[in-house]
């Protein structure tokens, strides 16, 4: 094995297993906390693929936004010190079932697909990566248009959020 | 001999490398000191700081500051080091034992990480990444969990409303604090940090004096200090969010606090004071790294000055100064600097003229601004509530039993 590969396996097995915990810890401040080393664990993901830009945009946006918001709401509910209930519900079985048949499922198409043979091309030395990235999402012939739709999506978001808390 | 830093890591590579070590390993072993190094200076720094900071509270406020342990107090960060060092560390009752011990390290952590990306002179930084500028606002972010972890795991009642308001105050101030980064980026058509430093004829700060504002406003209120220091205010919070650390865990969250200052100093160098450029600093890194400390210094007193001169503001003014103010006007500075910017380019004209125009733009961003606050000042005027006047002190009623 590589170096490179030791290393994704690392960062995939801390991730995966952060992941579980965020399902199984029955405190949801640790939860949370769980939750940030899975995203971390997807940012050092992105690293090991050269994407360095999707990285810290992860972190940034994952970590320093969604995960901040998410805990800060939690503590704003009563007895966060304390453990919820159980984890579990009688519909256990089947979400194990559905996780399961989404996991083989997505497991049969990368491998049918040749994905999982590839390895990663290299990158063109004489281009900025992240000038290329930028240039393609407002570029017409490449994501301009899903581009401008998300921004549009999420300015109405906050239009909606702004429209919702105002009084009068 | 200019480069005395690369001299001796290219000697010790080579030293490992003639041990018959593999190549890969031997550049994890010098990333790895050079971090440590890196690090361990960044902590060195502080204690210094310590020093420097309470000669300059004493001085504006007219006493000595220290002055018994040593020539001129010098050895009083050692004693007070010694003193905190030697402390019990307590975990409260009721704590959460693995978050309330974790929270000070990642404190301290996401200060350190910072100085991974910046440069201390042309041949001297870290790590030359392409997304510099979005690393350091990435790295920032685990300071904000940090006090969240400290504030919730404390099981205090004012250790969470300290955490409370540090993460609204840090979640608001990282809005116009990004954008008014995003104006460097934009005149150095680049996030690597080196690039920008190299980019900097004229400095930013002549380029983009509001950006520059905005980001020094900003960053004191990332860090928490005076006048936005209600994260902790002592007379209504206790210490806010470490109210329940003892010893060094209360050491780490001060040290890194400290820390941050400077490295907002530093940034403020890098960004908009050109960083290491200087006279003769291209050929000779070592005065880079001179001219570097001492632009970062200058950051350093003003955010201290600042701190000492004002007192504190309130929450309502906090949040409002950020979302009324700072937010429209970071935005407005960023789009008229995108414009102008880009007109002149097709335009084409000469560095001196661009530069003029650029200073003559924001000149004319912060006249408009002082106008359109003069003008809505007697509405805000009008508006403000007054309420009926309460005695301070009653006797409180009789019950019937």
């Amino acid at each position: 094995m590589s170096d490179v590969e030791i290393l994704f396996l690392i960062i995939a097995v801390v991730t995966l297993l952060a992941a579980l915990f965020v399902v199984t810890t029955p405190n949801l401040v640790h939860a949370a906390l769980w939750l940030i080393l899975t995203l971390f664990g997807v940012a050092a993901t992105f690293v090991l693929l050269n994407a360095t830009f999707l990285a810290v945009v992860q972190v940034v946006v994952y970590i320093g936004a969604i995960a901040v918001l998410m805990i800060f709401a939690i503590m704003l509910t009563r007895r966060v010190m304390k453990d919820s209930g159980p984890q579990t519900n009688a519909n256990w079985g089947w979400a194990a079932l559905l996780g399961l048949t989404l996991f083989a499922g997505l497991t049969f198409v990368l491998i049918n697909s040749g994905a999982a043979d590839a390895s990663l091309p290299a990158l063109a030395a004489d281009v900025d990566p992240l000038v290329q990235l930028g240039q393609e999402l407002v570029s017409p012939n490449a994501y301009v248009i899903p581009f401008e739709l998300a921004s549009v999506l999420l300015l109405a978001a906050m239009i909606g959020a702004i429209a919702v808390a105002w009084k009068e | 001999m200019g480069d005395p830093i690369n001299l001796i890591s290219q000697w010790f590579t080579n030293l490992l490398l003639g041990w018959g070590l593999a190549e890969n390993l031997v550049i994890v072993i010098s990333l790895a000191i050079g971090a440590a190094i890196v690090a361990t200076l960044g902590m060195i720094t502080v204690i210094a700081l310590i020093w420097v900071e309470r000669k300059i509270a004493g001085r504006l406020q007219d006493r000595l500051g220290p002055n018994r342990a040593g020539p001129y107090g010098l050895l009083q960060p050692f004693a007070d080091m010694i003193k905190i060092f030697t402390k019990e560390i307590t975990t409260p009752d009721g704590a959460d034992k693995v978050a309330f011990n974790i929270a000070p390290v990642l404190a301290m952590a996401s200060v350190l990480l910072i100085w991974a990306v910046i440069p201390f002179a042309a041949t001297v930084v870290g790590t030359n990444i392409n997304v510099g500028v979005l690393y350091i606002v990435a790295v920032g972010s685990f300071g904000v969990i940090a006090v969240l972890m400290a504030g919730w795991s404390s099981n205090n009642k004012f250790a969470l409303l300290g955490a409370f308001r540090a993460v609204a105050q840090m979640v608001s101030y990282e809005v116009p604090m990004v954008i008014a980064l995003l104006v460097p980026v934009l005149l150095a058509r680049s996030m690597g940090m080196n690039d920008i430093v190299a980019a900097q004829t004229p400095w930013f700060i002549i380029l983009a004096p509001l950006a520059a504002l905005i980001f020094l406003i900003t960053s004191m209120a990332e860090v928490g200090r005076a006048p936005f220091d209600l994260i902790e205010a002592e007379s209504e919070i206790v210490a806010g969010f470490h109210t329940e650390y003892s010893g060094m865990g209360f050491g780490m969250f001060y040290v890194s606090e400290f820390l941050h200052v400077w490295t907002i100093g530093a940034l403020i160098a890098t960004f908009f004071l050109g960083g290491w450029s200087g006279p003769g600093a291209e050929n000779l890194p070592i005065l880079g790294i001179l001219y570097f400390y001492i632009k970062t210094f200058i950051g350093y007193f003003v955010i201290t000055w600042i701190r000492l001169s004002l007192p504190r503001v309130r929450i309502d003014q906090l949040l409002a100064f950020n979302w009324k103010f700072l937010t429209p006007l970071a935005l407005v500075v960023l789009i008229v600097t995108a414009i102008v910017d880009k007109s002149l380019e097709m335009v084409g004209v000469e560095r001196w003229a661009y530069a003029l125009i650029m200073l003559a733009a924001n000149l004319l961003i912060g006249w408009a601004t002082v106008l359109i606050l003069k003008a809505i000042e007697p509405a805000r005027a009008r508006q403000r509530v007054e309420f009926e006047p309460r005695p301070v002190a009653v006797a409180p009623k009789p019950t019937d039993n």
